[in-house]
């Protein structure tokens, strides 16, 4: 049995319906997981003595707008022991109800969330460090967005500062 | 704390500076403790980066990094770019190993497309990809020495690196932001004179590795200041999400190359150093045995150079030579084509990960079926490695932060693309 299948019998045993869809796209597994259960299936993945995902590589996150639901939140993960990578993909209806956080699963997870939150504005629960990490700390906005102005902006100066700031492009919430 | 204005000292309260400095870190004890602002204008945070520290006399209780201060959004950029177009974007965030990132993004592009470069363009991408290693490392370890006030060992790293870039000059017109590999394939092929450059090298460098390990290895205020400094656990490490020199520098065997090998890395035969203390000088050891390594790459690779194009056979992608523009129609119309639309890309999603000099990079990369990413996201080595800094700081001293930052091989462009 190859090792693709053994996870997803694994979860299919743990935890009915969490797999919502698999996809195969060049030589690359991806399982959508349901947003409540993502929590409960790394959790197995991570611990389960035959899987042991014990690498997460990334956490990052898609804006498929007008597509809905609009967002996506993916996990790579990597099993060091078993040499094999997957890839989990939550669908997003709310940013401000993203997924659960992965902190206590990987470490890393909270830094990763933070950069997710910062560009996309998916807001992972349970995350207490969300904050800016690469914009400014007063800045509006989540520029990865695809609503999101890609510039072509007029500059603002401090003399005409509020006559441009009222008919520059807004991100759409 | 005391900030200076133009004509008063302003005094702050601790949350006041720390809601200033957006790090979001615990103090634990406002009142005994100091808050030293570390960077970002610091020679030794190798590029602009902030550490909030908060110091018990000389013993660090707690830090967080504070980064953005080179954010360009590289990411959002590349949407509004042609998959060809895009490609320069990804020079410029690693700017110590501009090969790794554009192969990074160049496999992803490839793996979206289902296409695969030719054997001989494998072949270069690999050998380009070990000098940019050893380019790499070279910058790393001077500057590492420098940090800890070993000067000469940064003059003689930069003398060979210079002799890495002419080599960069020379195949891809460029020292730094070279930009040679394409969709693909190559830009061209490589000059003549690239063969021979390349064997001087791999004459000469063993000798001077020597060098390098004369003036460090054994030195006694170099042991004093590497061994048993900001030790990570294995365990810790592969929670942490290192990747590089700083995991294989705790033992744990992950190296991209071997666990999901690209570009014809599997026909190569080459080892993975592995440390075993975790600590600072593990993590220099594993990178002085990675350049041994990459010497015996270069060299297979050389020997085993196939013959044949460096580009696919497909004009969808790759434009065709000017030899062909003066007297065929077809041609002109596929260059024009690829030079002002590009090429389309197939909806789906892709993550390629290739093993960077400071780690995994990988590159995620999705296609909505036109010819700009519909989302680029890369996952940058730096940029993880940099988040267990605080875990291997906490109880050293503010000196030996400085030896911790150098140890974990961090570029501050890739960091905050």
């Amino acid at each position: 049995m190859s090792r693709d299948q053994l996870v997803v019998d694994k979860i299919n045993a743990a935890l009915p319906e969490a797999i919502e869809e698999t996809l195969d796209f060049r030589g690359e597994r991806t399982l959508f997981i349901k947003k409540d259960k993502i929590k409960a299936v790394c959790q197995l993945l991570r611990d389960d003595g035959e899987l042991q995902y014990n690498f997460l590589s990334d956490i990052h996150a898609d804006d498929m707008l007008p597509d809905f639901p609009r967002f996506a939140v993916n996990y790579q993960l990597y099993s060091i022991p078993n040499r094999h990578t997957l890839r989990l993909r939550v669908l997003v209806e709310d940013p401000d109800k993203g997924p659960e956080t992965m902190g206590d699963v990987w470490a890393i997870a909270t830094w990763l969330e933070t950069e997710v939150w910062d560009l996309m504005g998916v807001r992972f629960q349970g995350n207490g460090s969300l904050r800016r990490l690469f914009m400014p700390e007063d800045w509006q906005g989540h520029p990865l967005r695809k609503d999101y102005p890609l510039g072509y902006e007029e500059v603002q100066f401090s003399f005409n500062w509020e006559a441009i700031g009222n008919r520059k492009p807004k991100p759409q919430d | 704390m005391i900030s200076a204005g133009s004509d008063t000292i302003q005094e702050l309260t601790v949350e006041e500076l720390r809601a200033k400095m957006g790090t979001g870190m615990e103090i634990q004890d406002p009142e005994e403790h100091m808050l030293l602002s570390m960077g970002p204008q610091h020679p030794s945070t190798h590029g602009v980066l902030r550490l909030l520290v908060e110091l018990d006399g000389e013993t660090i209780v707690n830090l967080a990094p504070d980064i953005g201060f080179l954010h360009t959004g590289v990411e959002k950029t590349m949407e509004s770019k042609t998959f060809t177009k895009a490609l320069v974007l990804t020079d410029r965030m690693d700017y110590l190993s501009p090969w790794s990132n554009n192969l990074a993004y160049i496999l992803a592009v490839e793996k979206l497309l289902g296409v695969e470069a030719t054997p001989r363009a494998q072949a270069i991408r690999v050998i380009l990809a070990e000098l940019s290693r050893i380019s790499s490392h070279l910058v790393w370890l001077g500057t590492h020495a420098l940090d800890l006030a070993a000067m000469s060992v940064f003059l003689y790293c930069f003398r060979e690196r210079e002799y890495l870039l002419d080599i960069y000059e020379m195949v891809g017109g460029q020292r730094m932001m070279v930009s040679y590999f394409r969709p693909g394939g190559l830009w061209r092929d490589l000059p003549d004179e690239f063969e021979p450059a390349v064997r001087h090298f791999l004459d000469f460098f063993p000798a001077r590795m020597a060098d390098y390990e004369a003036l460090l290895k054994n030195n006694p205020i170099w042991l004093r200041r590497t061994k048993g400094i900001g030790v990570i656990s294995a365990e810790d490490a592969v929670s942490w999400g290192l990747t590089g020199g700083s995991l294989r520098g705790s033992g744990v065997n992950y190296d991209v190359r071997k666990a999901k090998p690209y570009s014809g890395y599997e026909n190569y035969d080459f080892d993975v150093p592995l440390g075993q203390d975790g600590d600072v000088y593990s993590r220099y050891r594993v990178r002085i045995g990675e350049m041994w390594q990459s010497l015996r790459i270069i060299e297979q690779a050389l020997d085993n150079l196939p013959d044949g194009p460096v580009n696919i056979d497909n004009r969808k992608i790759v434009p065709p030579p000017r030899s062909e523009l003066g007297h065929s129609m077809e041609a002109v119309i596929h260059h024009f084509k690829l030079w002002t639309e590009g090429f389309d890309a197939p909806k789906g999603f892709v993550y390629q990960s290739v093993e960077s000099p400071r780690g995994e990079i990988s590159c995620y990369l999705r296609g909505d079926g036109g010819p700009k990413p519909a989302r680029v996201h890369f996952r940058g080595p730096s940029f993880v490695n940099l988040a267990s800094i605080a875990n291997m700081a906490k109880g050293q001293f503010v000196a030996d932060l400085v030896a911790i930052i150098g140890s974990l091989d961090i570029v501050l462009g890739e960091i905050d693309r």
